[in-house]
């Protein structure tokens, strides 16, 4: 049994952990202090990496990634601006990497003559990159490395 | 009387323009017996001015952004697409207007060019693009057309404002850098080779050079 002094203490206890609760802002990386119920001021806009020099892929399955800007390209059904640079026939004149060989096979596993539709549409999967300071740190790190930390003496 | 015969007034009709012909020609070659030669000068000259003024404040109206969005086929198609790409909207705010690409600036081209665009008064007066589905029909045919004029005058419209001199290859991308010195500066292509839809949607590009 309790009290009369002991609910009265944890009545009080009680109302000072929910107003502590209540006074706390969230404050994550992505949202910053902007309280749950409004919005936050839009982040600015950061430049698009445009070096067209290719980024390490992090693990082979990996798309890569786009080391240059695409703005106002056309991807639709009339066109794809992309493949007038890494098409199999215009590397030659762009020295741009070819589209994979991947991309030719259809959902049987055989191979077209050039893109397959399912392969058409290449933003689906590859991305130009902004230089942004990533809002959540990520510590993923690459097979190598893991496999480096494995030994005796190897990477941490 | 003649009316029963439908051949008769209308002899009688050109004749009677052939008479005020010859008789205007009587007039214009005979010397003017009431003004003096320098009224006749000065009136002539006043009436040139008037003309010509007239005649080029006329031409600069049609040449108007204004007058070819005036067009719902102008408007609802070319002029909507133009809007996102960085021709309309951009950092320093300098924009193209549908002449300036689309019409030579030089004179003697720019009337070629307004001579050609009566087909065009035509296209609209009897709606051959007037519904999106008839404009997107014909729309590999007006594209080929414009590119075909660019790839003939070498871009002229496009080097009015970017000319491969002023072109500092330092400030572009390395991509960009590498493609204008070894295709724009040695000649082996022109603007149009390249920048194909960069103002507009591109037609259905199956078939284009260069394209898949």
């Amino acid at each position: 049994m309790i009290g009369k002094p002991g609910i009265l203490l944890l009545v009080i206890a009680l109302a000072a952990g929910s107003s502590s609760l209540l006074a706390q802002t969230l404050n994550s990386g992505l949202r910053g202090a902007t309280p749950l119920n409004e919005e936050g001021p839009a982040a600015p806009m950061t430049p698009q990496r445009n070096t067209a020099e290719k980024e390490t892929r992090n693990y082979p399955e990996q798309p890569p990634v786009i080391p240059h800007s695409i703005d106002g390209y056309q991807i639709d059904i009339n066109g794809n601006k992309c493949l007038s640079c890494h098409a199999r026939a215009r590397t030659g004149e762009s020295q741009a990497p070819m589209v994979s060989i991947t991309h030719f096979m259809d959902r049987d596993g055989q191979f077209l003559a050039s893109v397959s539709p399912r392969r058409f549409f290449c933003t689906e999967c590859h991305v130009p990159q902004n230089v942004v300071k990533p809002p959540i740190s990520n510590d993923f790190v690459d097979i190598d490395t893991l496999f480096s930390r494995a030994t005796p003496g190897g990477r941490r | 009387m003649s009316a029963v015969d439908p051949a008769v007034p209308r002899r009688s009709w050109l004749a009677r323009i052939w008479k005020f012909v010859v008789e205007l020609w009587g007039v214009l070659r005979r010397p003017s017996s009431v003004f003096g030669l320098g009224v006749l000068v000065l009136a002539g000259f006043v009436a040139g001015v008037v003309f010509w003024g007239g005649f080029n404040t006329a031409l600069e109206l049609t040449n108007t952004e204004k007058f070819c969005t005036g067009c719902h086929e102008m408007r609802d198609n070319v002029f909507a697409e133009l809007k996102t790409t960085i021709h309309f909207s951009n950092r320093s705010g300098v924009r193209a207007s549908c002449p300036d690409c689309h019409v030579p600036h030089n004179w003697t081209d720019k009337i070629a060019r307004k001579m050609q665009a009566s087909k065009e008064v035509w296209g609209h007066l009897f709606g051959s693009i007037d519904s999106r589905e008839k404009f997107v029909d014909h729309r590999l045919e007006l594209a080929l057309h414009e590119w075909a004029r660019f790839k003939a005058n070498d871009s002229l419209e496009c080097r009015n404002c970017h000319s491969a001199e002023s072109m500092d290859i330092t400030k572009q991308s390395p991509r960009a850098s590498a493609a204008h010195q070894r295709f724009l500066f040695t000649s082996e292509k022109t603007c149009i080779d390249c920048h194909k839809g960069i103002a507009h949607h591109l037609p259905d590009m199956r078939g284009v050079p260069g394209w898949q």
